[in-house]
């Protein structure tokens, strides 16, 4: 008689890596509907194209590092990527946007860095940012949501904006100004609440369809927080701190104002970078105390680059200034071990 | 007194993991007696302590509770024969544990005869001083039967006069075992006499038994016994690692033990119960520890349970006598699921630290997956008992950065496994730390062994350089003796005023009696020589003996 020696412990509580990344595509449903329902069908092949193109991009690579392909594709982290990467573009993004995009996120930010696991950047933010200083034009032009304007694009005209064919579709009728966009270029102007007034693209309490879109993203967060995917302390220190710098520089409402903390809360990508972005654990501070100090610098970032900076958003870039500083901050942070003074 | 009882302790809270009990399955019977096997294989030494004084030779008869070995110093534990038989063989063989290294064991075969040793006389604790408790304790061959197997009189010894509480752990937090309960069910009066023991040796103020809330029937069995004031149930909820020393200290203390020091030192003794029920025993009723409660348990087993098993009963008797289905078996494990050491075969014998024989199915505890990469999700960070970092030690261990592991304090993990438990991505975390550790461990002691022959070889300089300078004294003085004399013979003039030359002058005449000796004893010349050569010689060596 023979038995197996193993080192301890001979248990385990059988969630895998795998588990944890298709619990975070579960999550990213509500949000997801709501993108497809405000924004059209581009959202949908974009999920889908990146999907295909990430796995396809993993394998290609997996086979240049002699790695095993099925058992590494198996931890789903490059469908995340695909899946985070497209639901942060444009529904109006041409097949080619998305390749190269993806290409930079899985091969470049992914692999080039020691591959899962290693990468010190966030890889579907590399791949935004990428794109978003290589093709400024195509990654802000943004459909206006359903319900304002001439209506989303059908079927067929969302298949020919897909395959770039600008002249076919006419696509500058169906493009606008986010509202986002629409609040930094009157700012000055207008009092905010004349602004809201005057604006078709803006909806409750943020922009039309933002508003409902930010809002599956933060049921799904929510979702990921009661399995206890993901930990309460990056997405709650990101939304605290970009709610109390709009509160301090809100200004009542005036034409001064940088907007309210509802709008900053439920616009652009604030809860998809909150819950599924600044989360990823790979790229963020690990020690608790340092998550509160790295989703504080996200919502900081945020907030100035929302106010101050040349883009509409900055959570892309927020998370990478935070990846940046997340070896820092773990440093200055450890937590006091059982038995040590700190 | 109920008042006590009722009145709950405060108690602390640390991180940490609730895996399945899996504990029902060996709580169906009471403790059973194990068979006696034909053989039974003793383990006499200790891994760190010196080797046992052997008490008997191959092919002696020995008697139930005769002395086996026993601790050559004061460190060291006595064993005795479990049952009557003959020494068959005496010599190092493998004992269930994680080095690997053999370990001095008796082989005995065992006859029915059932032939008793003398039974020491049982002793009135309240009227018994505190020297004769302890030798009592030791002379009984009792450990620490928990898990660790430290001697328990050594343990006493370092607790006199510092202890105030002293912690009962009764909190068997590892899923599968229930040794501790079955114990405690059937025979909770003793222990709490143990505990009592303990009060009257230390001296202490109270007692804290600190007992799952996973094990009713023990609480209640405990209950009844715990009349003193001084006495606490402290009911504590079920958490793994709720049970390590420390952290049981913290649950119900919130004192944390400074790093690198023991419990004592902050005034807290901690006992298992099984090392209470033994030092009752032996207190009041004489007897040596020849036996312990062990839990039998696992899916392979038709028949789990908890027996009263002989030391030195091998691990295949037990399964079989619990119904092993030997085709089902994957792993066997001694000790628990989490921190529990996989044995190769059944063919190893129970040892005092053999608290649960886990032989499991594939099903029952799968095999872990290949791993895959750190996520560095934190999980463990979550669990960690200790609060360390684990995911970071793992970077540090896997590089090889052990200085930064040692800043994070990697030598405080207690291996509890929380961490890999609940690893995603399968990693054998516990497995890095503990190559991590002994690396650390090897260069330290490299690093001793380097810093000790530094010093050797700067005393060793030392010395060369003030034998130089004496003998540069000396070579000055028969210069200026060598002078004197010269002076002497060219002017007939005495220099006397000069201290110096006084000092000369002396010198002369002792060489000038010298001189006259020498004829007469020539032997004593050749002994001064050979004596200032032999030094030369010595020195040499000392150069070069590296292994110093």
């Amino acid at each position: 008689m023979s038995t197996l020696v193993t080192s301890s412990p001979h248990g385990h509580q059988g969630i895998s890596t795998g588990t944890v990344m298709l619990l975070v595509l579960l999550a990213c449903v509500p949000g997801f509907s709501a993108l497809c329902f405000f924004f059209g069908w581009g959202v949908l092949f974009n999920l889908l194209w990146l999907t295909g193109l990430a796995l396809a991009f993993e394998a290609l690579v997996l086979v240049l590092r002699k790695r095993p392909i099925g058992y590494y594709l198996r931890d789903y982290s490059a469908v995340v990527t695909a899946v985070l990467l497209a639901l942060a573009l444009p529904s109006t993004a041409p097949w080619w946007l998305g390749l190269i995009g993806i290409f930079f996120a899985i091969v470049i930010a992914k692999h080039l860095y020691g591959g899962m696991g290693y990468n010190p950047f966030n890889p579907a933010m590399i791949g935004y940012v990428v794109l978003l200083i290589a093709f400024p034009v195509q990654m802000t032009r943004w459909l206006l949501p359903a319900g304002v304007g001439t209506g989303l694009p059908d079927f067929a005209t969302a298949i020919s904006i897909f395959l770039d064919q600008e002249l076919l579709t006419g696509i500058d009728a169906y493009t606008g100004a986010t509202a986002l966009d629409a609040f930094r270029q009157q700012q000055g102007e207008q009092l905010v609440s004349e602004f809201w007034q005057a604006t078709p693209v803006m909806g409750q309490w943020a922009g039309l369809g933002w508003e409902w879109i930010n809002v599956g993203f933060l049921f799904g967060g929510l979702y990921l927080l009661f399995k206890r995917i993901i930990h309460w302390h990056i997405p709650v220190a990101m939304l605290s701190s970009l709610t109390l710098l709009s509160l301090l520089f809100y200004d009542s409402g005036s034409s001064a104002s940088y907007g309210s903390p509802l709008m900053h809360l439920f616009s652009g990508a604030t809860m998809l970078g909150a819950f599924f972005i600044a989360t990823d654990p790979v790229t963020a501070a690990t020690t608790p105390r340092g998550r509160l100090y790295y989703g504080a610098l996200i919502g900081l970032v945020v907030f100035a680059i929302r106010a101050w900076g040349n883009y509409p958003d900055g959570v892309a870039f927020g998370v990478l200034i935070g990846n940046f500083a997340a070896p820092l901050i773990d440093s200055f942070t450890q937590p006091r071990t059982y038995g040590h003074k700190l | 007194m109920n008042s006590v009882v009722n009145n709950p302790l405060k108690l602390w809270q640390l991180p940490g993991i609730h895996p399945p009990e899996n504990k029902a399955q060996s709580l169906r019977t009471p403790i059973r007696q194990a068979n006696l096997p034909a053989q039974l294989v003793v383990q006499l030494s200790q891994p760190r302590y010196n080797r046992p004084t052997l008490r008997v030779q191959v092919g002696d008869k020995v008697a139930k509770g005769q002395v086996l070995a026993s601790g050559s110093t004061s460190l060291g534990i006595t064993a005795h024969a479990p049952a009557a038989g003959t020494v068959v063989a005496l010599g190092d063989m493998p004992v269930p544990n994680a080095s690997g290294l053999p370990e001095l064991c008796a082989v005995l075969a065992t006859d029915a005869s059932d032939q008793q040793w003398d039974k020491l006389p049982a002793l009135d604790y309240h009227h018994t001083d505190i020297d004769t408790l302890i030798e009592r304790i030791s002379d009984a061959g009792i450990a620490g039967l928990g898990g660790a197997g430290f001697p328990t009189h050594n343990k006493l010894r370092s607790a006199l006069h510092k202890v105030d509480t002293v912690i009962l752990n009764a909190a068997e937090c590892e899923p599968f075992i229930t040794a501790d309960d079955a114990l405690l069910r059937e025979r909770a009066a003793d222990v709490v006499t143990g505990c009592l023991i303990l009060l009257q040796l230390t001296q202490a103020q109270r007692c804290l038994i600190g007992i799952e809330d996973n094990k009713p029937q023990a609480i209640a069995a405990l209950r009844p016994h715990c009349q003193d004031p001084r006495l606490q149930i402290a009911v504590i909820p079920t958490q793994y690692p709720s049970g390590a020393a420390k952290q049981l200290i913290y649950i119900l203390t919130g004192k944390e033990i400074p790093s690198g020091s023991l419990s004592v030192d902050s005034g807290i003794l901690c006992h298992n119960v099984g090392t209470a029920y033994a030092i009752a025993r032996a207190v009041c009723h004489g007897e040596v520890l020849l036996s312990r409660i062990t839990t039998i348990t696992g899916a392979a087993l038709t028949e789990p349970g908890n027996y009263e098993v002989l030391f030195g009963t091998p691990i295949s008797a037990l399964l079989k006598q619990s119904g092993l289905q030997s085709a089902q078996l994957s792993q066997l494990i001694a000790g628990g699921p989490l921190m529990g050491l996989t044995l190769p075969h059944a063919d190893l014998s129970v040892t005092k630290i053999t608290n649960c024989v886990i032989a499991t199915t594939a099903a029952e505890l799968p095999a872990p997956p290949p791993a895959q990469a750190c996520i560095r999700c934190g999980y463990c960070t979550e669990v960690c008992p200790v609060k360390l970092l684990p995911q970071q030690l793992y970077w540090f261990a896997r590089s090889g950065e052990l200085e930064k592991a040692k800043m994070h304090h990697l030598k405080d993990c207690i291996e509890c496994g929380a961490c890999a438990y609940v690893c995603p991505s399968h990693i054998p975390l516990v497995q890095y730390y503990r190559a991590a550790k002994a690396e650390l461990t090897e260069e330290r002691d490299k690093h001793r062994r380097a810093e000790y022959s530094k010093q050797r070889f700067e005393t060793h300089q030392q010395r060369k350089a003030e034998e130089k300078a004496q003998e540069e004294q000396r070579r000055a003085q028969r210069a200026v003796l060598a002078k004197q004399k010269k002076a002497e013979a060219s002017s007939s003039e005495p220099a006397a005023t000069s201290a110096e030359a006084t000092i000369a002058a002396a010198l002369a005449r002792v060489q000038a009696k010298k001189a006259v000796q020498v004829p007469t004893t020539p032997l004593d010349a050749t002994a001064n020589t050979s004596a200032t050569e032999t030094t030369s010689p010595a020195t040499a060596n000392v150069n070069q003996d590296p292994s110093a």
